[in-house]
């Protein structure tokens, strides 16, 4: 679900094809678009919705998502200054 | 919220009645153009016109749109994936053929009259936004941390064993990271401030979250556009002159979009969401 990422020589033809990435969608009909607030929808605010929809979001990739920093090599064996990163890390 | 009888998730629902899902509201629409696409429901996209506006519109059942089940299926993102991707498909076909005012996700009314009357009581401000958009189109420009260079001379000079020498790199390494998330997020600002200056108008959506990204990096622009048609080819040379003056962020180009951000009053310049990079 790749945006083409931008180098200056690519920039040749910007309205080839791409695939619309989700993220990128959500983006713009959930955050914004023209508030006509309909009948059924109304009870449903505009950021309880944006706020349900992330909620969904974040849950069902946070299980697959790599961590954040990679672990170290292998583990120091200095006890010591192991204590002192922890608050760092 | 108003929990009226409907209790019975399913089987009890009044499996009868259908909604009407709101895509966006256009001049006129070509009826060749809405007879090939389909709407929420499988079945093709209609018009209700009134006022001398145009809706466009689809089915929307009550058993998987009415209210309650709006919030059950908001929740799940198999839903809210398939709904986004048919209400942008209706939106992006109606805005290769004209200005087009995008709805929101999920504005569903009960019925073509409730429709009509908004088209009528919101003529005005509807008039004046397709005026607005007719001709522009919306881009895109995310930008991304570029990782700099890893301060490692150190590493081999100080005693202390490999397991010292780890964390202290691992240190120099996460005040780089802050470093350079600091020197991408001014590039950011440059460049939002350069591309908002070519465009008709601009705003900042909130970056994304790098598990929803998938980024390797963090996202420090979230920028969308208005752009005159016949500049198109201007806006996406200064987005390549920006990634070039500004190694530190890496660019990349969406679009062009349906206007979705440009659809509500500028009401003023968009506060700067100045979030702290995760």
């Amino acid at each position: 679900m790749g945006v083409t990422t931008l180098a200056p020589s690519s920039a040749d033809d910007p309205l080839a094809y791409r695939p619309v990435a989700l993220v990128d969608l959500l983006d713009r009909v959930l955050a914004t678009g023209v508030v006509i607030s309909g009948d059924i929808t109304l009870a449903i605010a505009d950021i309880d919705l944006v706020r349900i929809s992330l909620r969904a979001l974040v849950a069902s990739v946070g299980a697959l998502a790599p961590p954040e920093l990679p672990a170290p090599p292998s583990a120091p064996a200095s006890g010591g200054a192991a204590g002192n990163l922890g608050a760092a890390g | 919220m108003s929990t009226t009888a409907g209790t019975a998730p399913v089987a009890g629902a009044p499996t009868a009645g259908s909604g009407v899902w709101l895509h966006g509201v256009v001049v006129d629409a070509d009826p060749a153009t809405l007879t090939g696409i389909a709407g929420m429901d499988g079945s093709p996209i209609r018009a209700i016109r009134a006022a001398g506006l145009t809706a466009v519109v689809s089915a929307a059942p009550l058993a998987e749109y009415g209210e309650e089940a709006l919030r059950r299926n908001l929740e799940d993102l198999a839903w809210l994936e398939r709904a986004a991707r048919t209400h942008h498909t209706v939106v992006d076909a109606l805005s290769r053929s004209g200005a087009v005012v995008p709805a929101r996700l999920a504005t569903v009314h009960r019925d073509d009259g409730r429709v009509a009357r908004v088209l009528t009581e919101r003529r005005a401000e509807l008039v004046a936004t397709l005026a607005r958009l007719t001709d522009r189109e919306e881009w895109g420009v995310k930008g991304y941390v570029v990782p700099g260079a890893v301060p490692r001379g150190a590493e081999a000079s100080v005693g202390g064993g490999a397991g010292a020498a780890y964390l202290r790199r691992r240190r120099a390494q996460l005040t780089a990271r802050e470093e350079g998330q600091r020197i991408a997020a001014a590039a950011a600002a440059a460049a939002h401030t350069a591309l908002a200056g070519y465009a008709v108008a601009a705003r900042r959506h909130a970056p994304q979250d790098r598990r929803l990204s998938g980024a390797a990096t963090a996202m420090v622009l979230n920028g969308a556009y208005l752009v005159e048609r016949a500049a198109v080819a201007g806006f996406s040379a200064l987005v390549g002159a920006l990634a070039d003056r500004h190694p530190e962020l890496r660019l990349e180009l969406t679009g062009p979009w349906p206007p979705y951000s440009f659809v509500t009053e500028p009401a003023g310049e968009p506060a700067h969401q100045v979030r702290e990079p995760a």
